[in-house]
C-alpha cells in the first residue's frame, strides 16, 4: 500500500466520519486552562466554529483513527466488504491535528471515532491513548468526544470516561431484528449491556468518594447514541418508543437520528435514495417533545394509522389538529402543561407568557410579539379581547395555518 | 434609525467618552435622573460638544437592581446610536414601573432585549468565527486574527479567549480596537487593518480539506448553512472560499453516488469473514444440566415479548446446591443495568433482614418469578409495571427449570407474584403469610411479602412496623431451615 500523507488520511478518515450525527460539544461543565496554563476550555454551551453546506455545525474535529474495519454493516461506507480507500491515523497525527486546529480557533475538539481493527481492546486502547496524550502531553482542556466500542474492556471505558467528555454508544438501528439483518455481527445484546455499564459508572463517580469526599471526572458530558433512519423500514412510532426507551433506561444526554444517506459503494441491501431529511427533522422535533414539552411518546402518534410523523406539519401542530377538543385554551389561566401543547408556543414563550401575566391580561398583540407566528397561535387560544369562534374546529383549518407545500427541489 | 439631528432642542447633550463608554452614561444618568430630567430633553452623543451636567441632588436615592446595570452594560455595546437614550428612557421608566421588565411585551423592554441579543450574537460569532494564523515557532510562535465585528464587543469577548488559548500569545485585531495576550497580561490597542495580520497560514490547506470532506453533498441545505454563518463573516474564513464549488458539485456528487451500482466485496472482506467471524454452529436446544447453562440459555429467551424493552435477562443467582430459595417478582431498574437480582433499592433491605435473621446471602439462591424488567418509561425514569398474568407464565419455563436443578428444602416466595407463579393459584399474602404450603410435588413455598412493599409504605412508623413483621417471617424460614 502506497504511504499516505497526513493529508491524505484526513481526506479519508474525515470522509468516512461524516455519517456521524453528533456535533455536540456541550454539557462538559465549566473548565479553562487559566490555573494549567494550557490551551482549551469547555463553558457549558458548545460553539458551531463553521457550517458545511449541508447545514451542519463543524464543531468538533470528527474523524476516525481508522476505517479499517472487521465487522460488515451494510449500510456503513467503513464494512468490511466496501471497496473505499482505507487509512489509519497514528496516535501522534490526530493529537497534532487537534492542538493545530484546536489553536486556530478551528474547532470546539475532538470526536474520535474508529472502525475496529484486530480486537475491540486494541482500537479502543489506542483511542484512549489519544485522549490521554491529549490531555497530560497537551495540557488539552477542549472538548473530547470518544465513540465507545461496546466491547470494549472495563478498565478502557474507565480510562476513556477519565479523559473524555463524552462517551457515545451507537444502536445502530431502531430495532434488534434491524441490527441483525444489517449489522449481523454486531450483537444488540451487548450494546445495551454496555449502555447500561455507562450510565452505572456515570452515576457511581457522580457520586463524592467516601475517603476525599471529591468526585472523580468521568464523562461530564454523559452519554448519547445514534440511530439510522430510513435504511428499513422501522416506522416513526417504533423509533420514538425505542428512544424513550433509551433515555429512560440508560439517561442519555441525545438519541441522534441520522437520516440513512447514500454511501459510495453502496450494498445492494440498502435504499438507494436520497437522505429523508425531513423525517430527521420531524424525528428531531418529536423527540423535545417526548424531553421538553411533557408529551408522552405514545401520545405523539396516537391516531395516526400509520404510525409516521406527518412530512407536512410539525408533530405537535399535527396532535393539536387531531385534539380539537383540548382547544382554545385561555393564556391568561391556563398551566404551564397546557401552554406547552399549544401549536407554535417554544418553552421560553411559555415562560414568558406566565412571567408576564402576572402583571397584566395578554392581549393577541402580546403574544405577536411573544412568538414566532401569532398566525399559527390564533386558532388554539383566548386571549384578552380575542377568542377564535369557530376557527378551532374549520374543516380547513389545516389548510390555513400548514405551510404552503413548496415544490420539492428537483434534481 | 439615525436621529434628527439638523438642530437641537434637547436641554442637555451629554458626551461620551468612547462608543462603550458605560461609566460615562451612569454618571451622566445618575446626575440627570436625581434632577428630574425628562429622557425627551437629553442627546447623547459619542464624542461632540456637551452641555455641563448638573450635580446629582444630594440625598435622592436611584434604586436600580443589579441586573439592570449588567444587562444595560451589554446593551451599551451595541452599535445603534440611540442606545444611550434608551438605556436612560428605561431607567426613567423604572421608577413608576417596578414591574417593567417582567412585561417582556413592552416595546422599551423588546427592543432593549432585542439589543441585547444582538450583542451576545455578535459576542458568539467572534467566539466562533475569529480565525487565527500562525507566525514564528517554537518561542517566538504567535498567532493572530482578524475580526470585523458588527457591534463594539471586542472588550467584552476577548476574556473567553484569554480563558482558552491561555497558553498562547495572540492578538485579535479589529477596525474599533485591538486585543493582546502575551500569556499574562490583557492588553488593549489602537484600530488595526486587515493588512496588519498575516495572509495566511500553512494549516488553512488542512482545514480545508477536512471541510470539503466532513461535507455530506447528499444532504445539501444551503439556507441552513447560511442563517447560521452569514456570508458578511465569509470574507475572513478561510474555508468560505471552497463553499461555492461544494454546493455547485454537491448535485452531481450525491447522483453519483445513487447511480453507482453496488461492487463486489472488497478483496480482504473474504478473509476478515474467515478470520473473526467463523460460521457459528447451531447450537443444539439440550436440557441444561447446570444453572450456568440454563442461564446462558435465558440470555437469549424470547418467550415473551418484554425482552425487547429490557436490557437483559436477570437470571438466579446463589450456589447450584442452595437448600433455600427466595423468589422475588422480577427486576428493577438497578438489576436490569447490572444483570443481577436483588440489588437494587428493595434488594438492600432484602440484604439487611436476612443478615439480621443470620442467614448469609451467599449460601441461598436468590430469582425472580419473571426475568425481565417490566416498565414504563417516563422522561429519564423507569416506572415499573406489574407482570401479567401472561408473561408470569411464559417466565415459569425457567422457574421450574430452575427448582429442578437446585432441589431446595424450601422456597421462600417473596410477594404475590412469586406465589402465583410458584403454586399456580391466585395467593392473598396479607392472610396467609407468615406460614408455608406444601406443593403437591413435596415442595414447601414459604409466603411473605415482597420487600419492595416496605418501601412504598410512606410513613415512617408503619414502615417500621411492616420491616419489623417482615424480619419476623424470615426468622421463621431460619428456623424451619435449622428444624
Amino acid at each position: 500500500m502506497p504511504v499516505l500523507s497526513t493529508r491524505e488520511k484526513l481526506a479519508i478518515l474525515s470522509d468516512a466520519a461524516k455519517y456521524d450525527a453528533s456535533c455536540a460539544s456541550s454539557g462538559a461543565g465549566g473548565r479553562n486552562s487559566l490555573k494549567s496554563g494550557g490551551i482549551g476550555s469547555t463553558e457549558g454551551m458548545g460553539i458551531c466554529h463553521s457550517y458545511a453546506p449541508d447545514g451542519r455545525c463543524i464543531s468538533l474535529l470528527k474523524i476516525l483513527l481508522t476505517n479499517f474495519c472487521i465487522y460488515d454493516c451494510s449500510y456503513c461506507i467503513n464494512r468490511s466488504s466496501s471497496n473505499v480507500r482505507r487509512a489509519r491515523f497514528t496516535v501522534d497525527e490526530v493529537v497534532r491535528l487537534t492542538m493545530d486546529f484546536y489553536k486556530r480557533n478551528y474547532i470546539e475538539g475532538l470526536f474520535l471515532s474508529s472502525g475496529v481493527i484486530r480486537s475491540p481492546d486494541e482500537t479502543m486502547g489506542e483511542m484512549v491513548e489519544v485522549a490521554r496524550r491529549l490531555r497530560l502531553d497537551e495540557k488539552f482542556g477542549g472538548y473530547i468526544h470518544l465513540k465507545t466500542i461496546p466491547e470494549a474492556s472495563a478498565e478502557l471505558i474507565e480510562k476513556a470516561g477519565l479523559y473524555a467528555d463524552r462517551l457515545s454508544i451507537n444502536v445502530e438501528l431502531p430495532t434488534d431484528e434491524g441490527v441483525k439483518r444489517l449489522a449481523p455481527e454486531k450483537r444488540p445484546e451487548t450494546i445495551r449491556v454496555s449502555m447500561a455499564k455507562l450510565r452505572s459508572k456515570i452515576e457511581e463517580k457522580a457520586e463524592p468518594t467516601l475517603r476525599t469526599k471529591t468526585r472523580e471526572r468521568f464523562a461530564p458530558g454523559g452519554q448519547s447514541t445514534q440511530m439510522i433512519v430510513g435504511a428499513d423500514a422501522t416506522p416513526d412510532a417504533r423509533i420514538l418508543k425505542t428512544s424513550a426507551r433509551l433515555y429512560g433506561s440508560y439517561q442519555l444526554r441525545r438519541v441522534y437520528y441520522s437520516a440513512f444517506s447514500p454511501i459510495p459503494d453502496a450494498s445492494s441491501a440498502l435504499p438507494l435514495k436520497r437522505p429523508p431529511l425531513m423525517r430527521e427533522h420531524r424525528l428531531y422535533q418529536a423527540d423535545w417533545l417526548m424531553r421538553f414539552y411533557g408529551f408522552d411518546q405514545g401520545e405523539i402518534l396516537d391516531g395516526q394509522p400509520d404510525g409516521m410523523l406527518e412530512l407536512e406539519i410539525d408533530p405537535k401542530l399535527a396532535w393539536a389538529l387531531r385534539n380539537r377538543a383540548s382547544f382554545p385554551l385561555d393564556i391568561n389561566r391556563a398551566d404551564r402543561e397546557m401552554l406547552l401543547r399549544i401549536p407554535g408556543f417554544g418553552t421560553r414563550a411559555v415562560e414568558r407568557i406566565i412571567e408576564t401575566r402576572r402583571f397584566r391580561r395578554l392581549r393577541l398583540e402580546d403574544i405577536g410579539r411573544l412568538c414566532q407566528s401569532v398566525a399559527k397561535v390564533r386558532p388554539f387560544i383566548i386571549a384578552e379581547g380575542w377568542s377564535p369562534g369557530a376557527a378551532t374546529d374549520a374543516a380547513r383549518l389545516r389548510e390555513t395555518i400548514a405551510p404552503k407545500p413548496r415544490q420539492i427541489e428537483l434534481f | 434609525m439615525a436621529g434628527q439631528r439638523a438642530f437641537s432642542l434637547a436641554a442637555y447633550a451629554v458626551q461620551l467618552a468612547n462608543p462603550t463608554d458605560f461609566d460615562g452614561w451612569r454618571d451622566a444618568a445618575r446626575r440627570l435622573i436625581t434632577n428630574e430630567v425628562k429622557p425627551e430633553d437629553i442627546e447623547w452623543h459619542v464624542g461632540g460638544d456637551a452641555t455641563e451636567l448638573p450635580a446629582p441632588t444630594p440625598g435622592v436615592e436611584l434604586r436600580v437592581s443589579r441586573e439592570f446595570i449588567d444587562r444595560a452594560a451589554i446593551v451599551a455595546c451595541h452599535s445603534n446610536g440611540e442606545r444611550f437614550a434608551l438605556l436612560y428612557r428605561l431607567l426613567w421608566r423604572q421608577r413608576s414601573e417596578p414591574h417593567l421588565f417582567r412585561i417582556a411585551s413592552d416595546p422599551d423592554v423588546r427592543r432593549f432585549e432585542a439589543m441585547e441579543k444582538a450583542v451576545r450574537r455578535d459576542e458568539h460569532n467572534m467566539h466562533a468565527f475569529v480565525r487565527f494564523r500562525k507566525i514564528g515557532d517554537g518561542d517566538g510562535e504567535r498567532f493572530v486574527a482578524w475580526f470585523e465585528p458588527d457591534h463594539f464587543i471586542l472588550e467584552l469577548a476577548a476574556p473567553f479567549f484569554v480563558r482558552r488559548f491561555t497558553g498562547m500569545h495572540w492578538a485579535i485585531l479589529t477596525p474599533h480596537g485591538s486585543a493582546q495576550w502575551d500569556r499574562e497580561k490583557l492588553a488593549f490597542g489602537p484600530a488595526a487593518s486587515k493588512e496588519d495580520a498575516p495572509a495566511s497560514d500553512q494549516s488553512e490547506e488542512m482545514w480545508r480539506t477536512y471541510f470539503a470532506n466532513i461535507f455530506n453533498p447528499a444532504r445539501l441545505k444551503v439556507k441552513a448553512m447560511q442563517s447560521e454563518m452569514p456570508k458578511k463573516y465569509w470574507r475572513n474564513l478561510p474555508e468560505a472560499s471552497l463553499i461555492p464549488g461544494l454546493i455547485a458539485g454537491a448535485d452531481q456528487a450525491a447522483r453519483e453516488m445513487i447511480a453507482r451500482m453496488p461492487t463486489m466485496p472488497a478483496p480482504h472482506h473474504q478473509a476478515i469473514q474467515a478470520k473473526h467471524w467463523p460460521a457459528a454452529e447451531a447450537a443444539a436446544e439440550t436440557e441444561a444440566q447446570s444453572i450456568d447453562a440454563l442461564r446462558q440459555q435465558a440470555s437469549q429467551c424470547r418467550r415473551c415479548a418484554l425482552w425487547s424493552e429490557a436490557t437483559q435477562t436477570v437470571f438466579g443467582e446463589g450456589p447450584d446446591d442452595a437448600e433455600l430459595v427466595f423468589v422475588g417478582e422480577q427486576p428493577g431498574d438497578q438489576e436490569d443495568l447490572q444483570g443481577r437480582p436483588f440489588v437494587g433499592p428493595a434488594g438492600k433491605i432484602f440484604d439487611a433482614v436476612i443478615g439480621e435473621a443470620g442467614i448469609d446471602r451467599s449460601s441461598v439462591y436468590v430469582t425472580n418469578a419473571v426475568k425481565h424488567f417490566k416498565f414504563e418509561p417516563r422522561g429519564k425514569r423507569r416506572i415499573h409495571s406489574k407482570p401479567n398474568a401472561g408473561e408470569v407464565q411464559a417466565c415459569r419455563w425457567w422457574l421450574v427449570k430452575e427448582l429442578k436443578l437446585l432441589k431446595p428444602k424450601l422456597v421462600v416466595a417473596l410477594g404475590a407474584t412469586a406465589a402465583q407463579s410458584l403454586l399456580e393459584a391466585p395467593v392473598a399474602i396479607t392472610r396467609q403469610r407468615g406460614q408455608a404450603i406444601t406443593r403437591d410435588d413435596g415442595l414447601a413455598v414459604f409466603l411473605t411479602i415482597h420487600p419492595s412493599y416496605i418501601l412504598r409504605i410512606r410513613d415512617p412508623q408503619q414502615a417500621a412496623a411492616e420491616r419489623a413483621r417482615f424480619a419476623e417471617d424470615i426468622r421463621t424460614v431460619r428456623q424451619m431451615m435449622a428444624g
